[in-house]
């Protein structure tokens, strides 16, 4: 993908994010996602039914790179059981890491492939994935 | 202006984070070379001729700090920056004397170093926080501060210059009307010794801490200031070698003087000269040389800053050299990952203030803040790289 368009989907993503909402909805389990070095302060909300997660939403502020990143994530995981969402996320932090991972499960999410350039920035990006494992091991 | 001192500004690179630490001239950095270099002893060990060295550079570094806010040697203790030394009167001084339902007045735009430590203090003691009222530009007046005093104030806890909005403190009217009621006055000088004339005398504080790394020292080194009838009163929380004077098997300790009394375990030698030599330094520039110049050089800024119609300024009457802002619709964050791409250097976040968005609303802000060695082109550069707010979205990732 070329930066152009990367970088087009981080902003659309920033812009008019996915299901960034404020709401008070029960049955949802929250995660705050937040880190030492910066300032992003990020919620996440997810209901999980048997297996699947049948929905998520998230709000709160943050930079560009995690409020895009968590958007593209929740399009990524909802109606996914939690054993598919384990593999996105596994996957998804091999990128960001430098090992191997496959491309073709990441969806959007593959507009991060070059963030460790920026070594500052790699938490902006993993911050909402750091979050819902926290839930899934809640469950 | 003095760029030429400081071996930072040999790269390229617009540095305005001096609220959060300020570049060291070289012969700061060449004192404290010189003492590990040249005379690497420990101090109070006077036996031979390296040691007696230290004594007399260490002793010469309090004396030069002591003239440089008025106060006499003996009220001048070094710790580790002004955070240990709040923590030193809270814990050593004000616990001995604070009562269940006494009041602390302290502000809502205090940095972190001069609330938790009263948080534990008030929640150990019973005792009441209460928060001076901030007018409308956020800041504090003698009047608010009027209106808040009761028969049960004991403390009034307060930044000369804030780190967030740069509001100055009328502390000397603030000192007489508290002291016309028997209250202490403690000042958190961190922002404003850096900046600008300080003298303790002229004040009557009680108490003022500050840190040698904002005002071109080392990091690691501070002050603490205190009366010295107060001092006396200090209770030491460290206890250990050099403090004491004496003690034996029966656990009778005998403490020195001031400021030894205060200073347990080898001190932090190499800062406390490199703070000296950093003290000579601005001395020779001038403090209120300095405190006009970016005074000036906030005015520009400002003046800047206010014809970009994307930009709100959050505190543009401020007093200092300190300016607060936003790019509208842009995470604070994201500006200033884009200002670094130029080598620009800003702060985003809450500055550690993290009450005072309960009263502005705004979480998070952009803040330059000015030293001395910035320049007028520097804020150009600066200027330039925000007027486009396009091409901020465009590069901020
Ligand atoms: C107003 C104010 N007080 C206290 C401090 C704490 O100083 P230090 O971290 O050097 O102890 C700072 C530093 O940011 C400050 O700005």
């Amino acid at each position: 993908m070329n930066p152009e368009l990367k970088r087009e989907i981080m902003i659309d993503n920033y812009s008019n994010p996915f299901h960034k909402e404020t709401k008070d909805e029960e049955d949802y389990i929250k995660e705050n996602g937040n880190n030492v070095s910066c300032i992003d302060d990020v919620n996440l909300y997810v209901k999980i039914e048997e297996d699947i997660i049948v929905d998520a939403y998230f709000d709160g502020e943050a930079c560009a790179i995690s409020t895009s990143s968590t958007s593209i994530m929740l399009k990524n995981i909802i109606g996914k059981n939690i054993t598919q969402v384990k593999n996105y996320i596994t996957n998804f932090q091999n990128m960001i890491y430098e090992k191997d991972y496959d491309k073709n499960i990441l969806g959007d999410a593959i507009v991060y492939d070059e963030i460790y350039k920026q070594e500052s920035r790699k938490t902006c990006a993993t911050l909402p994935y750091t979050a819902i494992l926290k839930i899934i091991d809640k469950k | 202006m003095n760029r030429e001192d400081f071996p930072m500004f040999k790269q390229d690179i617009i540095y305005l984070d001096n609220g959060a630490t300020t570049f060291k001239p070289s012969v700061v950095i060449d004192k404290i070379v010189d003492y590990y270099s040249n005379y690497s002893a420990n101090a109070h060990r006077g036996d031979y001729s390296i040691s007696y060295k230290v004594d007399v550079e260490y002793e010469n570094a309090r004396r030069k700090i002591a003239k440089f806010i008025n106060a006499n040697l003996d009220e001048v203790v070094f710790t580790s920056g002004a955070t240990e030394s709040i923590n030193i009167i809270v814990d050593g001084f004000f616990d001995n004397l604070v009562e269940p339902g006494d009041e602390i007045i302290l502000s809502k735009s205090e940095h972190a170093s001069n609330v938790l430590p009263w948080f534990r203090l008030a929640n150990k003691k019973g005792a009441r926080i209460v928060y001076a009222p901030l007018d409308t530009h956020l800041h504090i007046t003698l009047e608010g501060i009027k209106s808040v005093i009761t028969p049960k104030t004991k403390i009034i806890s307060l930044a000369e210059i804030t780190n967030v909005v740069g509001d100055l403190r009328p502390i000397k009217e603030i000192c007489e009307l508290a002291h016309a009621n028997d209250i202490f006055v403690v000042v958190d000088g961190a922002q404003s010794v850096p900046h600008k004339k300080t003298d303790v005398k002229i004040s009557d504080v009680d108490f003022l801490v500050f840190s040698g790394h904002k005002m071109c020292g080392p990091t690691g080194i501070g002050v603490l200031y205190g009366k010295k009838e107060l001092l006396e009163s200090v209770n030491p929380l460290i206890l250990g070698g050099g403090m004491n004077e004496s003690f034996d098997s029966e656990q009778e300790i005998f403490l020195k003087e001031l400021p030894q009394r205060l200073e347990a375990g080898t001190p932090n030698i190499a800062g406390a000269i490199g703070f000296g030599a950093a003290i000579d330094y601005l001395e020779k520039i001038g403090m209120d040389y300095i405190a006009i110049y970016e005074q000036k050089l906030k005015a520009y800024l400002v003046e800047r800053l206010m014809q970009l119609e994307h930009i709100t300024i959050i505190n543009e009457e401020s007093d200092s050299g300190i300016v607060a802002f936003n790019v509208e619709d842009i995470f604070s964050q994201d500006v200033a990952y884009y200002l670094n791409k130029y080598n620009v250097c800003v702060r985003a976040g809450n500055h550690c203030a993290k009450i005072l968005k309960s009263i502005t609303g705004v979480k998070n802000t952009i803040r330059v803040s000015l030293y001395f060695y910035n320049t007028y082109e520097e804020i150009d550069s600066l200027i330039e790289l925000l007027t486009d707010k396009d091409k901020i979205i465009k590069e901020m990732i």
